[in-house]
């Protein structure tokens, strides 16, 4: 039986994590729990849970930086900041619907542990590019703070950064600093139909390396874009997001659509149609409601991920389709086998890891991550000790051992 | 000078003519020197109020070179300080008397350039320009820009996380490198990131970026290439106060705009500037912004009625737009000129970096001041104020005796009144050995003895680049072991410099 503590200040984040670091109990480190379901399955003996620990400590619109502790629901932020027209760049992934739970739930601290971006994450960097500070506590229960709150600042390693991404296996976070941005003030969505993989990769390069600034490009197989969009029934999606001042994204939709001609016609998806595109793109909604199948989130090249798609789908079934320009590919396998030899062997060639996103307990029980090379795993393993020499926080839940 | 370096470790230095032998094995022909005469260019980096010779220069060629020297080193227990282009503002690649200079000059080639997945491969000697040059043909640059971009290379970019004028749109070096692969202090190569986004495991890139060559030795760099935006078009906007200035910034980005860079200087970096290179800037403000648009021509013309708009609003007394490149360009050679500028008033200056919330920019001006007529230094200010990064340029004369360390205590102070109001100790230079007994300022030992096991993992004996960035040299087992209780400095034995 898991024993709940429920943390609600620094204070007593530090004694509880000092308590079990004296003794060498394990820790699972939660906020809301949405995302328990990610990772390798944890046995421990103590749950922490952070939900408590709440609340915006500091939001500067004009400077662009919101401070909050790690439990402070992600809705109450971006909540918070739409009241400024503000948002947070990296467009969070809502990760409810694909497990089943319930959407628009979840913490900061559990987004920043997980690094999970969006369609944005294209032009606007990820998570991890957007942290400038944090207060934490790592498995020896110290309190240590890194980064700062202004946008530059190189003073000392930037723990901030490393930190987004670590699932909570080196340090529980007390609290985050973020750098906002603006909402953009309008944005437009321009679609083009029937594209095969290969030629939806040149198509979304050729839109990249122009200079009409697109913040989303996607490509979707028809079979998965018929369940999800108003799409003609038989043919693959492509499609790339312009966002901006109304002047601007007017005169950049003239340049990508002579960009884009030559892979075919071009259609507009309107502000509303473009914001349920991209969120149906960000939360991977047309692998919602599929049960525990097991699924992958794949980063590669660019070039090599609508390729990789589809050769995923030939050898093992799976059902794939492309965010990132083609760079992320999420692949839906037919039934709750991972086939995780398979799917690494297919991305080895191109380069890039891939996570096991969503399986069933005894499918993660394996390798979720992507397994290192002998020196970097050594060297992971020593990041680890340096930050919870006892191994007590989330242990495993990257790799086993650790 | 009275920088502490570490202690020469006397048994390294009776070793030398073994150890040249030795290195000269691994790195045959011309990439070791030793005779005292050929090895001064590399006494010093940017900071040249800091010099000495080094125990030995090595200059690889390869990979496996790098390994191999590294890998000798670890053995030995010789101390090893990475050097890129030596233009290092905060002494990070000052030399040690028993340590071996790794110059890493030679590799200076481009590996690859793939626009269809917009990154560059390239070795860590190219130099930053280097990398836009080669790809700016067709349409595209790499976009950090520091101020020294013609001679910095992106693996001292790598190493000290380098900025520049257009930061708060498009990063720093960390947001704009997708892979590097390096060496460790064991001589093992690893790759960390690639043509890719995002970490697979622990995002080690993450602190290797802007770690001063503490963690590893960086051989090979992918780099994010951007599309060159269609235009850039410029405005120059003076203001009666610099609270009117900072009031204009604040309300720019309330307004949803993100410009591409947003300059001040206060009235003594104007008249300097004007002086040196005469674009007509008003002489009769006490702040001049630079704000720059790009993007497409529509975007541009819009935002750039926005900004003037909002510029009147805030009391602005001058206003000019570019109409051409060529007075762009004009409205920026006086910004890129302030530091010769500022050059040609006095004999000798000191160039802090720290960065502050831009909401502080009227105290902390003040308060420089005030210090400024204690210390009798005159300072004058750039400001990256897009970002908040403060560049208080401290006036002295290092032939007067004492200036120099009155200079130095100027800047400390200005330092810690950064880190009293919210900032920090440096933006952009890195800590190297110049804000180095600062840090205590901004970090306890807490947060310091994280850091430093952080480093102990990537390079257990401390080897790589000591005595740069932390003020206290701990040994790992020690740190290991480490309590802070009750406000009680741990190991208060243990050298502090």
């Amino acid at each position: 039986m898991t024993e709940q503590v429920r943390i609600s200040d620094e204070a007593e984040l530090v004694a509880a994590v000092a308590a079990a670091a004296a003794d060498g109990t394990r820790l699972s480190i939660a906020g809301r729990g949405t995302k328990q379901g990610i990772g390798r399955p944890l046995e421990v003996a103590r749950a922490l849970d952070l939900s408590a620990l709440s609340g915006v400590t500091l939001y500067e619109p004009e400077e662009l930086v919101l401070t909050a502790r790690a439990g402070t629901p992600l809705a109450e932020i971006t909540a918070l900041l739409a009241q400024n027209r503000q948002m947070l760049a990296f467009e969070p992934m809502d990760t409810g619907p694909l497990f089943g739970a319930t959407s628009g739930d979840g913490t900061l601290g559990g987004l920043f542990a997980c690094n999970l971006s969006g369609p944005r994450r294209l032009s606007h960097g990820a998570v991890r590019d957007h942290a400038l500070g944090i207060r934490a506590v790592s498995g020896r229960g110290e309190v240590f703070k890194s980064g700062g709150r202004v946008m530059k600042n190189v003073t000392g390693y930037d723990l901030p950064r490393m930190l987004a991404g670590s699932f909570g296996t080196l340090a529980v976070m007390s609290e985050i600093t973020l750098k906002v941005l603006p909402v953009p003030e309008t944005e437009e969505t321009l679609v083009v139909f029937g594209l095969d993989p290969s030629a939806a990769a040149r198509a979304m390069s050729a839109a990249m390396g122009s200079s009409c600034e697109v913040s989303g490009a996607a490509t979707l197989p028809a079979e998965i874009a018929r369940r999800r969009t108003e799409a003609p029934s038989d043919v693959s999606v492509t499609a790339f997001r312009l966002e901006g001042f109304a002047p601007s994204v007017r005169a950049r939709r003239a340049m990508l659509v002579s960009v884009l001609m030559p892979f075919g016609a071009v259609e507009v998806l309107e502000e509303g149609a473009s914001r349920g595109f991209w969120t149906m793109v960000r939360d991977a909604l047309p692998f919602a409601g599929t049960g525990a199948r097991a699924l992958w989130r794949i980063s590669t090249a660019p070039m090599a991920g609508p390729v990789l798609g589809r050769a995923l789908s030939e050898a093992l079934g799976a059902e794939a389709f492309c965010d990132w320009a083609g760079g992320l590919v999420w692949a839906l396998m037919p039934d709750e086998a991972a086939r995780a030899a398979d799917v690494r062997a297919a991305l080895a060639p191109h380069g890039g890891h891939a996570t096991l996103l969503r399986a069933t307990q005894a499918e993660r029980a394996g390798a979720v991550f992507q397994p290192l090379e002998a020196s970097l795993a050594a060297l992971t393993a020593r990041v680890k000790a340096s930050f919870d020499p006892r191994a007590i926080l989330n242990p495993g839940r990257m790799y086993a051992g650790l | 000078m009275s920088l502490r370096l570490p202690a020469a470790d006397e048994s390294v230095l009776a070793r030398r003519a073994q150890i040249i032998a030795d290195l000269s094995a691994i790195v045959p022909g011309e990439g070791v020197i030793s005779r005292e005469r050929e090895m001064k260019p590399y006494d010093s980096d940017g900071v040249t109020a800091y010099k000495q010779l080094p125990l030995v220069v090595v200059l690889p060629q390869t990979t496996e070179q790098v390994s191999r020297v590294l890998k000798y080193c670890h053995a030995g227990g010789i101390r090893v300080v990475p050097r890129g282009a030596g233009t290092s503002l905060s002494g990070g690649a000052l030399p040690l008397q028993d340590g071996v200079l790794l110059g890493m000059g030679k590799f200076n080639k481009i590996l690859d350039i793939d626009y269809a997945n917009r990154c560059a491969v390239v070795q860590p000697g190219v130099t930053n320009l280097g990398i836009t040059r080669a790809v700016e043909h067709e349409g595209f640059y790499y976009a950090p820009d520091p101020s020294s971009q013609i001679a910095c290379t992106i693996g001292g970019n790598v190493g000290e996380n380098s900025g520049g004028v257009h930061t708060l749109k498009y990063g720093l070096t960390t947001n704009n490198v997708l892979g590097v692969e390096m060496v460790l202090i064991t001589g093992e190569v690893i790759r960390l990131g690639g043509r890719h986004l995002d970490a697979g495991g622990l995002d080690l890139l993450a602190a290797v970026i802007g770690s001063e060559g503490l963690l590893g030795v960086v051989t090979e760099v992918t780099v994010r290439l951007l599309k060159k935006p269609d235009v850039a078009r410029a405005v120059l906007v003076g203001f009666p106060t610099s609270e009117d200035a900072g009031d204009c910034v604040a309300k720019i980005i309330a307004a949803g705009i993100i410009p591409a860079g947003i300059e001040m200087m206060d009235r003594d970096a104007i008249a300097a500037a004007e002086a040196f290179v005469k674009v007509g800037y008003p002489l009769d403000v006490e702040a001049l912004l630079i704000v720059e648009l790009d993007g497409p021509e529509a975007e541009c013309a819009h935002l750039l009625e926005e900004v003037s708009r909002i510029a009147a609003a805030c009391n602005s007394s001058t206003l000019r737009v570019s109409r051409t490149e060529e007075e762009r360009l004009g409205f920026w050679a006086g910004r890129k000129a302030a530091f010769p500028a500022v050059g040609r008033l006095s004999p000798d200056y000191l160039c802090m970096d720290g960065t502050i919330p831009r909401k502080q920019l009227p105290l902390v001006l003040t308060r420089m001041r005030e210090l400024s007529a204690r210390y009798g230094l005159r300072v004058a200010n750039v400001f990256h104020a897009g970002d908040g990064n403060l560049h208080p340029l401290i006036l002295y004369d290092a032939n007067q005796p004492g200036e120099m360390d009155k200079a130095e205590a100027f800047g400390a102070d200005i330092l810690r009144l950064c880190v009293q109001v919210g900032g920090v100790l440096t933006g952009e230079h890195g800590v190297g050995v110049e804000k180095r007994d600062l840090m205590p300022e901004m970090f306890d030992e807490t947060d310091l003895a994280h850091q430093q096991r952080l480093k102990c993992a990537f390079d257990d004996q401390g080897l790589l680049n000591p005595g740069k960035v932390f003020p206290t040299l701990h040994r790992c087992a020690e740190l290991g072991r480490m309590h802070v209780s009750g406000g009680q400095v741990p190991f208060p034995d243990l050298p502090r410099f």
